[in-house]
């Protein structure tokens, strides 16, 4: 059984809502990356998802940005990224991974080496967020062969799309809070209890939301509504804070503390 | 070869629409708009008016005897895209964006711009048919453009400078559509070039393919017959795909598209995404693309910043693997001394971006005979780059 699939099974006994935290892989180096997986687990984090750093990451605001940037200065490729669940299982993480990549980087890895590299590092869902319904038909039969989730994005202007979109997804379903890029905000697109309770409608799988939810109260807000809730920016914020204390060793745990709290807190 | 993209905006296994969710419904409503519109003759008439009365249309083909002369045999024709309102092809596919985007009610247009070509005419219209404008530009090219950022701002556009990434035009492009996604309800997306996510490779090939149908109309008055030769330079391409479409299906004429080769197809300063690209997505739609082994799309490099892109249209991808079109690299210096060519031969001082084509008509004309006729798509003139030729070559005319 896909390790996504088992968790909210098992959240959902507990009556509870997945705390999914986003991280840019390699920011600011693959081993921090691996301590902060850790430190977010031991915090109550339920599933991580994994950034690929991009050059051209439209999706993405400033803050995802300058992470992206960087980690690409310390060479980390989607395929140094995958190690890094890998990583982070052999040090004893149980969470599923979901690898956040756009789809070049997929593309030019080869889409069957790519599935092959996916199972090795036991990375259980992906996301594309530059791989709309239309053009995803190929991917979606390659992940479905190998067990792996691909997770669609569904937006407040997907309007009659939905049914489509939601009909055919596995594992989860990711709902965009807002229109707009990744980033921390204080408004949410106007009707977005519509939204969601129309994608909950269609969806046979649980329902996630993300983009720019970055509080306690946002997060309980959206825990009433859904399955799950994403925090990427403001996680990323946190990291690149905390960048000097995580640069020295003796102020090190210090960094990794302050990012452990900041998700306990969001938890609450 | 004519008829497509295809209904999933695919030119072969090029382009498509490979963008977040939240653009798709304005994608496929551009689409369906562009559709409908197109059918309709009021707004025909309309684009028509505004390309003849305001932008001057039709642009000369005027043959360039004296360089025709320095060269050798052939007889070199300049159709003068350069002619037009704003100085280059730009404003024939921001007038037609602009009419639709008023005619699907958007009030805001948003455009992406490199040299700021595309900007300063997406400015003038928005000014024409009072829309309020923002301009995304690369804060690199603010600084090497001050100019054309001067000039957007009379034009009432608000410039936003663009500090992510190289800072250059693929950024502008990313925040364009960034700011799309974030305003897509009441915004239109002037895109500038053939590239992008389908509708805009077909439809800016659409707006632009006046060249085209011109030049067609007028060689053959002049000459008679069809040329050899049609060259066009090449970024995004839309100026040499808005040539060449209406010439595809005639076998018997030679098109060439040049891109920029920096400083040369073998060193890490270039554009030259034919020559040295491998296939990808990017912006959109998978077409050649300037990227390294693990994806991440590089810099590019050239002289001319309208040509100084990663990426290329889709079309030309297409055209490129059927072998319809042959795609060559002029490297910065080529372009400088046939634009100075150019100055002296004919008293026109053209945009870098289109001295890359008269450099390559430089390059093969020892191949033409008497016998040869040949059209350089003269896409822009270049007002815009004078200070860069004064502080590439130092302030020397030689």
């Amino acid at each position: 059984m896909n390790r996504i699939d088992q968790t909210f099974a098992s959240l959902k006994q507990q009556n509870k809502t997945a705390m999914m935290p986003y991280l840019t892989v390699g920011d600011p180096d693959i081993r921090t990356t691996v301590d902060i997986i850790l430190e977010l687990e031991s915090a109550g984090a339920d599933i991580i998802e994994l950034g690929v750093p991009y050059s051209d990451p439209l999706a993405d605001g400033p803050v995802i940005q300058r992470a992206s940037e960087r980690a690409l200065k310390n060479k980390v490729t989607i395929r140094t990224a995958m190690e890094t669940a890998r990583l982070a299982r052999d040090r004893g993480s149980q969470l599923p991974f979901i690898l956040f990549t756009y789809y070049n980087p997929v593309l030019q890895t080869g889409l069957d080496t790519f599935f092959e590299e996916v199972v090795r590092h036991d990375i259980s869902g992906l996301i594309i967020p530059d791989l709309p319904l239309e053009e995803c038909e190929q991917i979606r039969s390659l992940a479905h062969t190998a067990g792996i989730h691909l997770i669609p994005l569904v937006a407040p202007t997907s309007h009659e799309r939905i049914a489509s979109i939601v009909s055919e997804a596995t594992g989860l379903v990711y709902c965009v809070s807002s229109l707009g890029v990744t980033g921390e905000r204080t408004d949410f697109y106007s009707g977005v209890d519509n939204f969601l309770e129309t994608v909950k409608r269609y969806s046979k799988v649980p329902i996630v939301i993300g983009f720019g939810i970055s509080s306690q109260e946002q997060v309980a807000r959206f825990s009433k509504i859904c399955d799950g809730v994403v925090v990427g920016s403001a996680i990323v914020r946190q990291v690149e804070s905390n960048i000097p204390l995580l640069e020295k060793e003796d102020t090190r745990q210090q960094g990794l503390l302050q990012i452990r709290e900041f998700v306990a807190q969001l938890i609450g | 070869m004519t008829q497509l993209p295809d209904r999933n905006g695919r030119f072969g296994v090029f382009g498509g629409r490979f963008v977040p969710e939240t653009l798709m419904n304005a994608l496929i409503e551009l689409e369906q708009e562009y559709n409908r519109f197109s059918e309709d003759p009021a707004f025909k008439e309309e684009i028509a008016y505004l390309l003849k009365q305001y932008s001057g249309r039709e642009t000369p083909l005027y043959y360039a005897e004296r360089l025709s002369q320095h060269l050798g045999k052939a007889k070199i024709y300049l159709k003068r895209e350069d002619l037009n309102h704003t100085g280059a092809h730009k404003i024939n596919n921001a007038i037609a964006q602009g009419v639709l985007a008023k005619r699907m009610g958007k009030g805001k247009v948003i455009a992406e711009t490199g040299a700021g070509q595309h900007g300063v005419a997406t400015a003038t219209v928005a000014a024409l048919l009072g829309l309020e404008c923002k301009v995304f530009m690369g804060e690199e090219d603010t600084k090497r453009q001050q100019l054309n950022v001067f000039r957007m701002k009379m034009l009432g556009a608000e410039v936003i400078p663009v500090t992510s990434g190289s800072r250059t035009l693929k950024d502008a492009g990313n925040e364009a559509l960034r700011y799309w996604v974030s305003n897509v309800e009441d915004t239109f997306y002037v895109l500038g070039s053939a590239v992008g996510p389908h509708p805009y490779p077909m439809m800016v090939r659409n707006f632009q393919r006046i060249i085209g149908d011109e030049t067609r109309k007028q060689i053959l008055e002049m000459e008679g017959r069809l040329p050899n030769t049609i060259l066009a330079p090449i970024g995004g391409g839309s100026n040499a795909i808005g040539m060449f479409y209406p010439f595809l299906e005639d076998k018997e004429v030679g098109l060439i598209g040049v891109e920029a080769a920096g400083k040369g197809v073998d060193t890490d300063f270039h554009a030259a995404t034919m020559s040295k690209g491998t296939q990808g997505v990017f912006q959109g739609s998978m077409s050649y693309l300037l990227q390294d082994e693990f994806g991440q799309v590089q810099e590019a490099h050239s002289i001319s910043a309208g040509l100084d892109y990663p990426g290329v249209g889709p079309e030309h991808s297409y055209l490129k693997d059927i072998e319809r079109v042959k795609y060559v690299p002029i490297t910065d210096q080529e372009a400088l001394d046939a634009l100075q060519l150019l100055c002296r031969t004919e008293g026109i001082i053209p945009a870098l971006e289109s001295a890359h084509a008269v450099a390559q008509a430089v390059k093969m004309a020892s191949e033409w005979t008497e016998n040869d006729i040949v059209v350089i798509n003269l896409s822009g003139r270049g007002d815009k780059d004078v200070e860069s030729i004064m502080a590439y070559t130092g302030g020397k005319t030689e």
